[in-house]
């Protein structure tokens, strides 16, 4: 029974469930690109920004001020002090957040359509003439820095920097995109308006919109809001070479469960064998309670409460790590097995079976992250940044069901490496050392 | 024909409110004959259905003695039954391009599904099974049990703000289970064993202490028919207990504790205040209480942020929370972080001086209108995530409110007064009902 539904799920979810969700591309007069999907059932919008380069922009010594500038961006705007800023935002009832991570920085925007004009005059400002006045750089910077010592006793985030620290050298991805509290302390105004320059220009931009919005109305939007921005930013660092070597290093900290990271070189996302890696991982750390490390190390020996691998293709680079936490007297067994199930899965790759269900669960899950318009057009502007085509949506599960069970196999040789598999644990583990 | 009459009238009983709602979110609400209670929320934007099941059974319903034991069992529906293998539910979803999880609280466990649509009726197939079908074993006790204590590990143990809360929430209930974490505390998790789980599971998990709710891509007669032929064939328990807890007794002296641990980095003060939970008919109160909790901590422009960390730097981050949604009596909460070289006692009076300058100047309108329109927005926004409509109709329903009191809500929020605010805020913030609480930086031992 269970065999004709499974069965029966393949055949019907491989199809492409959102064909009828139309992405479109809209270049605005000024020469804007962007992804739309309109859906005008809901009277509001949600438009997505991004910028490349992210906290890796940041200049030699100033560690933090990607980020920071970014935290800054919505304290004032134009004749708006901080205050004032907070109180129009609110009475328009729209929300604009900010991230800035490794490779990119955003900004969510979210609006009704009955004030749309209204809100995107406000964003245009926000966006051309932040502020950036002293009580706020000093406000914003004692919340980063609270943050940031709060991070230094964390042990997920100690792991962490321990782990890019060996992993990438003197590249900007081997320290934390937030800065140290010393670095972060000595920025300058000057600093911030100079890494606003640097991040937010049009030689980078990508953008996605959903919602109660035509095609046309994008467009205008688009020049209005952006057009006004700088041509160029700052060039984007080189790719950085993943260096670390296979062992463990421990990290002594009193806390009754230990945290461990794990990890060596990745795959690249445009590599022809990517979603080869992509069920691999699938199956062996990323399946949730299926993957077999979860099954290994939690539910057969209840050895932790969670224990998971990922791809992690950056633009400068491609790692795989993994992660798991257990106490102090467990964690070591743990690692002998993710060892274990690391080197099977490089010599054996995986069964018939497996890939199967893999792929059953893969392109039948794919349909459903597709909710919400905030969601979708995050999705969009992914896409845009991996250089997929627009039509990626409805071939992506075909791309899934073409990996045989040899690609799989020849994959998991070349990407799994046992011995280079290293070890972060951060805690009072038993039985485990710094190897050298 | 008294057999056909009832019949009758389980279907109209259903069709009259469909027509009714027709407010802008699509929620259908009936009751099958054993009792168990459905919501349908619909959203046809995309081939997707949510598919949950709350039962009215959290940790706060555990008997004495065994904490933990309803997140224990939550565990262990994920093992066998009559006809699933251990692991066979969660990896049938998968199988089938789905998603399973579950969670417990204080006043409720629920389990869900996200699937493709047209997977519902096996969803409901597995779900009715589980309900009262499960098969545990010795190994499924010892194992599971490793997993929970490892879970309290992460979440609590190694986290001084977790270890802090727990402490400060037990202080706050001299009498009633909400004092007691939902994970449990370890010396009692340690010793859970098949017969507590087992207990509570045919105490507590039977349809008519359930409520169905599922959300997306669905039609509400589909739901129905199917309803009917998964849970509506289970028979109600005629045994379940009625939810009578252990309440306070007055509370008449303000409480304070220190917590101190080599891990904190950031010290800060966190108050709470016993306060009451919205009730069914009656929520003016709550209503009240969480336009306080607004506008004195809610974001940028609130009252609290304004004065302490605007017009002085006395905090780096200050909030105000209220969660009326609950059983039974909850509390009112607030949190400041110092600034750099502010010690936790003048963080503290600040906070203390500056509510007390709120209630006596009064609540501005110009601030009430802008978080009153905020919420009209937010309806909007919220038909985005059909998901989370379906989690405030499961929180709100194990929670002793009705369909109507979840409907009424909004409209209430929109007609509390300035006066109502100021009286919530005066009869909640009573020292005697208090809490205070400092996390600290253990101070290290000099040699």
């Amino acid at each position: 029974m269970k065999l004709f539904l499974s069965t029966l799920a393949a055949v019907f979810l491989a199809l492409p469930v959102w064909a009828e969700v139309k992405i479109q591309e809209v270049t605005s007069p000024g020469g804007i690109d962007a992804w739309l999907v309109e859906e005008h059932s809901i009277p509001f919008t949600a438009l997505e920004i991004r910028f490349r380069g992210g906290t890796s922009l940041d200049a030699p010594g100033k560690r933090g001020v990607t980020n920071l500038m970014m935290g800054l961006i919505e304290e004032g705007a134009g004749d708006l002090d901080a205050r004032a800023y907070a109180r129009k935002l609110e009475s328009l009832a729209a929300s604009f957040s900010y991230n800035a991570d490794d490779d990119s920085v955003s900004i969510s925007a979210r609006f009704l359509t009955e004030n749309r004009d209204e809100v995107i005059d406000l964003l245009r400002t926000t966006l051309h003439q932040p502020r950036f006045d002293q009580d706020a750089i000093d406000r914003v910077r004692a919340q980063v820095v609270s943050g940031l010592k709060s991070d230094a006793e964390d042990p997920n985030t100690i792991a962490g920097e321990a782990f890019s620290t060996m992993a990438f050298g003197d590249h900007p991805y081997a320290t934390d995109g937030k800065g140290t509290v010393d670095s972060v302390s000595a920025l300058t105004r000057d600093d911030i308006v100079a890494a606003h320059k640097n991040i937010l220009a049009l030689d980078r931009i990508y953008v996605g919109a959903v919602g109660d919005i035509t095609a046309e109305e994008l467009g205008a939007l688009l020049d209005e809001l952006l057009a006004d921005l700088p041509a160029a930013g700052a060039p984007i660092p080189g790719k950085a070479d993943v260096t670390i070597d296979g062992g463990v290093t421990v990290v002594d900290f009193n806390t009754p469960q230990s945290v461990a990271l794990f990890g060596h070189s990745g795959i690249d996302r445009d590599d022809e064998d990517f979603f080869a890696a992509y069920i691999l991982n699938h199956i062996l750390g990323a399946g949730s309670f299926e993957s077999r490390l979860m099954s290994e190390v939690r539910e057969k020996r209840g050895l932790t409460y969670g224990v998971y691998s990922y791809l992690v293709p950056k633009d400068l680079a491609s790692i795989y790590l993994g992660s798991v936490a257990s106490g102090n007297a467990r964690i070591a067994e743990a690692i002998d097995v993710i060892r274990a199930e690391w080197t099977r899965m490089a010599k054996e790759g995986v069964t018939e079976k497996e890939l199967q269900d893999a792929k059953t669960y893969l392109t039948g899950a794919y349909p459903l992250r597709f909710d919400g318009n905030g969601q979708i057009a995050g999705i969009m502007v992914g896409m845009q940044m991996q250089d997929l085509p627009i039509d990626y949506i409805a071939t992506r599960n075909d791309k899934v069901n073409a990996v045989t069970i040899e690609d799989i196999k020849r994959v998991a040789g070349e990407l799994l490496k046992p011995d280079e598999l290293h070890f972060v644990v951060v805690g009072k583990p038993e039985g485990l050392e710094t190897t050298n | 024909m008294i057999r056909a009459f009832a019949l009758a009238v389980a279907v109209c009983s259903a069709a009259p409110l469909w027509a009714e709602q027709e407010q802008r979110e699509e929620v259908t609400t009936f009751t099958l004959d054993n009792g168990m209670d459905v919501v349908v929320i619909e959203d046809h934007r995309a081939p997707v259905v949510q598919h949950m099941v709350w039962y009215r059974a959290g940790s706060a319903d555990e008997p004495v003695g065994v904490s933990g034991v309803a997140h224990f069992l939550e565990h262990l529906l994920f093992k066998a039954t009559d006809t699933l293998e251990s692991g066979e539910f969660s990896a049938t979803v998968a199988a089938n391009g789905g998603r399973d999880n579950a969670f417990t609280s204080y006043d409720y466990t629920a389990y869900f599904q996200r699937v493709a649509a047209d997977r519902l009726e096996l969803m409901m197939q597995m779900e009715s099974d589980r309900m009262r079908n499960i098969r545990l074993t010795e190994r499924d006790i010892a194992t599971e049990r490793d997993v929970i204590l490892e879970e309290r590990n992460q979440r609590t143990d190694s986290n001084p703000r977790s270890l802090f809360g727990e402490q400060l929430n037990a202080s706050q209930y001299l009498n009633h289970r909400y004092g007691v974490p939902i994970i449990g505390w370890r010396h009692e998790m340690e010793e859970l064993d098949m017969e507590d789980a087992l207990s509570f599971y045919q105490t507590y998990y039977s349809p008519n202490n359930a409520i169905l709710i599922v959300s997306g891509d669905v039609e509400p007669d589909e739901v129905k028919q199917l309803a009917d032929k998964y849970y509506g064939v289970i028979p109600a328990n005629p045994d379940l207990p009625e939810r009578t807890r252990s309440q306070e007794p007055p509370q008449t002296a303000a409480r304070r504790i220190v917590y101190e641990d080599a891990r904190v980095a950031q010290p800060y003060v966190h108050r709470s205040y016993l306060a009451p939970e919205r009730d069914p008919g009656e929520q003016e109160d709550a209503a009240a209480l969480f336009m306080l909790a607004q506008l004195l901590g809610g974001g940028t422009t609130s009252y609290l942020n304004e004065k302490l960390q605007f017009d002085t730097q006395t905090v780096v981050y200050v909030g105000a929370f209220y969660n009326g949604t609950s059983l039974d009596d909850t509390t009112f909460d607030l949190i400041v972080v110092p600034s750099e070289g502010v010690t936790l006692q003048e963080a503290e009076d600040a906070m203390d001086a500056t509510i007390a300058e709120f209630i006596a100047e009064g609540v501005d309108a110009g601030d009430l209108d802008r978080i009153k329109m905020q919420l009209r927005a937010s309806q909007i926004y919220a038909r985005d995530n059909v998901d989370g409509i379906a989690n405030r109709y499961g929180q709100a329903l194990t929670s002793g409110l009705t369909v109507e009191d979840v409907q009424a809500w909004p409209e209430i929020l929109q007609a509390v007064t300035d006066e109502q605010i100021i009286a919530a805020a005066k009869s909640v913030i009573q020292p005697e009902t208090s809490v205070t609480g400092w996390l600290m930086r253990e101070q290290e031992v000099t040699q």
